[in-house]
């Protein structure tokens, strides 16, 4: 049914159609409405078969969701920023154990300096523990993508975290379509668990484990992301047999056929980028995006496939590996291997920057005349940037930068954008 | 597409207020998207909302910088906020007043603009006298859709009674109507029924 709504509201409501049996959270800041609508759903009796779990803690929400898990449990937790810092032991321990959890992040910065807003950081943080990360594009996409997660997880017994950009789509009204029960218990099967906590069977899980084995069983959390490769555009694929609609997969191209100029982006930024894609395609600039929908695994083969007919590659990133640069520019130079073609990696939108057309314009212009370094900083500020360098060198106890910048640029909340 | 920008105060129902109005486009079969721009989460702190309408799906999440409409829900931020940034001469602007955009020191500023596109609406005193609490977003919402005419009354009110279900949806509807009421005749306009 076709509703205008929260994007919180929508990830809750498709995430209660796939019937959860342990939801837990810790439901204060950096959380987003998803958890608290889900409280509601079971506290009103429209969620039943359900047991929602506050806890003490983001390190609580997720072992308390790995022993529901461990239980045989379809079981359910969100968080963000911070939050999944907190809980990063945890997140090793789900995917170590093959529990299949879903988790969504309502992805934010991660401080200092303390910082609520969109960016891709805590996610990416914790991109190599072992979860299936998925980015969602619209808020559409987002309710969708749970439907898909919990069958991806509980197939592969790995779980999956759903990545939906903080405040752009998660505070966002807009139009999604809710399906009904019938068609999402179609879709997704109870939980058959591979392993489960069983007093009639009893087994233990956790085990201790030396250098004897260790290795093999860390191999094989990589054999179930290769494995996701191959069944995450079929999930993909019968979701839209299923739904009529595409959402999901591995990556989505737009307007590449020729496309000299290549973007690169994961989540909400894709529609802007296509919106400014148009706008330059109108002024005769032969450009596309590729949205990368799967980051976990990465898919290398697909990525190089669409990219390697393009002259360059603009790879925009929410997220600054700081020391290098880029963290999906370096899959996307790896897919590309022995491929000869310019490479430019563009950090934008951190802690909350708006990411807009005219400045997307401006760069994918410069990207055409290839006049970019190879990585560049949408919208940074450098006369803020030199001010406080020179402060430094003016004198050694220059004090704290944040609260330096922050006097420098003055009361931004006046400011319209 | 049409895009609205609404600023006021936390506690108003500024981002409610666009969450109402994409509920209203929607209701109309149009799209919307409404949502936020979180300066500071504050009693009292300037904050702004943004709703687009158009035809068509909208993929952009840029903050509205060219605004179509301006909503401004509490005027003490004419001395605080740059308010008018982006809006062309073409926009529309209704601001929570009992003093005309004159007696509020901006008329001359705002000489650009149609006269039948501003609109000073008492939406507080309104809310009051409906509501019971000096709440203005639901009456301004009324007063938007009279000078702007992009959305019907009734997909206002509907709006409005979906968020605020009951007694308390059916004042605001009562204050959205009554400022509905005087922005059409503010402007000149026979007051239709909707």
């Amino acid at each position: 049914m076709l509703k205008q709504m929260e994007g919180s509201l929508a990830v809750a409501q498709a995430v209660a159609l796939c019937r959860p049996e342990v939801i837990c959270a810790y439901p204060i800041t950096p959380q987003t409405h998803i958890v608290e609508g889900l409280g509601e759903m079971v506290k009103d009796g429209e969620l039943t078969n359900c047991e929602f779990i506050n806890v003490e803690s983001e390190f609580a929400a997720l072992s308390v969701a790995i022993g529901a898990s461990a239980a045989g449990a379809r079981s359910y937790t969100a968080t963000a920023s911070q939050g999944i810092l907190f809980m990063a032991e945890a997140v090793y321990n789900a995917a170590g154990l093959g529990l299949p959890i879903v988790m969504t992040i309502g992805n934010r910065a991660i401080g200092a300096p303390i910082n609520i807003w969109n960016d891709h950081s805590d996610s990416m943080a914790l991109r190599d523990a072992g979860w299936i990360q998925l980015f969602a594009e619209t808020n559409q996409e987002a309710a969708d993508l749970h439907i898909q997660a919990f069958r991806l997880a509980e197939e592969l017994s790995c779980p999956v975290m759903v990545c939906v950009d903080g405040f752009i789509l998660t505070h966002a009204y807009d139009r999604v379509d809710i399906p009904d029960q019938a068609q999402v218990d179609a879709y997704l099967p109870p939980f058959e668990p591979v392993q489960v906590l069983d007093c009639k069977d009893p087994v233990s899980i956790g085990a201790m484990v030396g250098p004897e084995a260790f290795f093999e069983v860390r191999y094989l959390q990589h054999h179930k992301q290769d494995r996701a490769l191959d069944r995450i555009p079929q999930l993909a694929a019968e979701f839209k047999a299923q739904f009529g609609r595409d959402s999901g997969g591995l990556i989505r191209s737009y307007r590449c056929d020729d496309a000299e100029t290549i973007v690169v982006a994961l989540g909400s930024l894709v529609g802007t980028v296509k919106d400014a894609v148009d706008e330059a395609r109108a002024a005769g600039s032969q450009i596309g995006v590729v949205s990368i929908c799967s980051f976990r695994p990465f898919p290398l083969k697909q990525v190089r496939a669409a990219l390697q007919s393009a002259k360059r590659v603009v790879v925009l990133e929410k997220c600054l590996a700081v020391g290098i640069g880029g963290i999906v520019s370096d899959g996307v130079r790896k897919s590309l291997s022995g491929i000869q073609l310019k490479g430019y990696t563009v950090i934008a939108g951190l802690g909350g920057r708006p990411i807009t057309k005219r400045s997307l314009l401006d760069l994918f212009a410069s990207a055409a005349r290839d006049e970019l370094q190879e990585l560049n900083f949408l919208d940074l500020n450098w006369d803020v940037v030199h001010r406080e360098l020179e402060r430094g060198r003016q004198q050694r106890r220059a004090g704290p930068t944040a609260e330096n910048i922050l006097r420098d640029v003055g009361v931004t909340g006046a400011r319209v954008a | 597409m049409f895009q609205v920008r609404i600023h006021g105060r936390g506690g108003q129902g500024v981002v409610t207020a666009a969450e109402m109005l994409s509920i209203a486009a929607f209701d109309e079969g149009r799209y919307a998207q409404a949502f936020p721009s979180f300066g500071s989460e504050r009693m009292g702190a300037p904050v702004m909302a943004f709703c687009r309408i158009d035809a068509k799906e909208i993929r952009t999440r840029e903050p509205v910088m060219q605004p179509d409409a301006l909503i401004i829900q509490d005027p003490t931020l004419l001395h605080q906020v740059d308010l008018f940034s982006g809006l062309p001469s073409s926009g529309y602007i209704i601001i929570n007043s009992s003093r005309s955009f004159d007696e509020l020191g901006i008329g001359e500023l705002l000489g650009k603009f149609a006269a039948d596109h501003l609109c000073a609406v008492a939406a507080s005193e309104l809310a009051m006298k409906f509501v019971g609490r000096p709440l203005p977003n639901a009456a301004l919402l009324g007063g938007f859709a009279a000078i702007s005419g992009q959305l019907r009354f009734d997909s206002v009110a509907k709006a409005i009674s979906q968020k605020f279900p009951g007694k308390v949806g059916a004042a605001n509807v009562a204050a959205a109507r009554a400022a509905y009421e005087l922005a059409l005749s503010s402007i000149g306009s026979p007051v239709a029924h909707a």
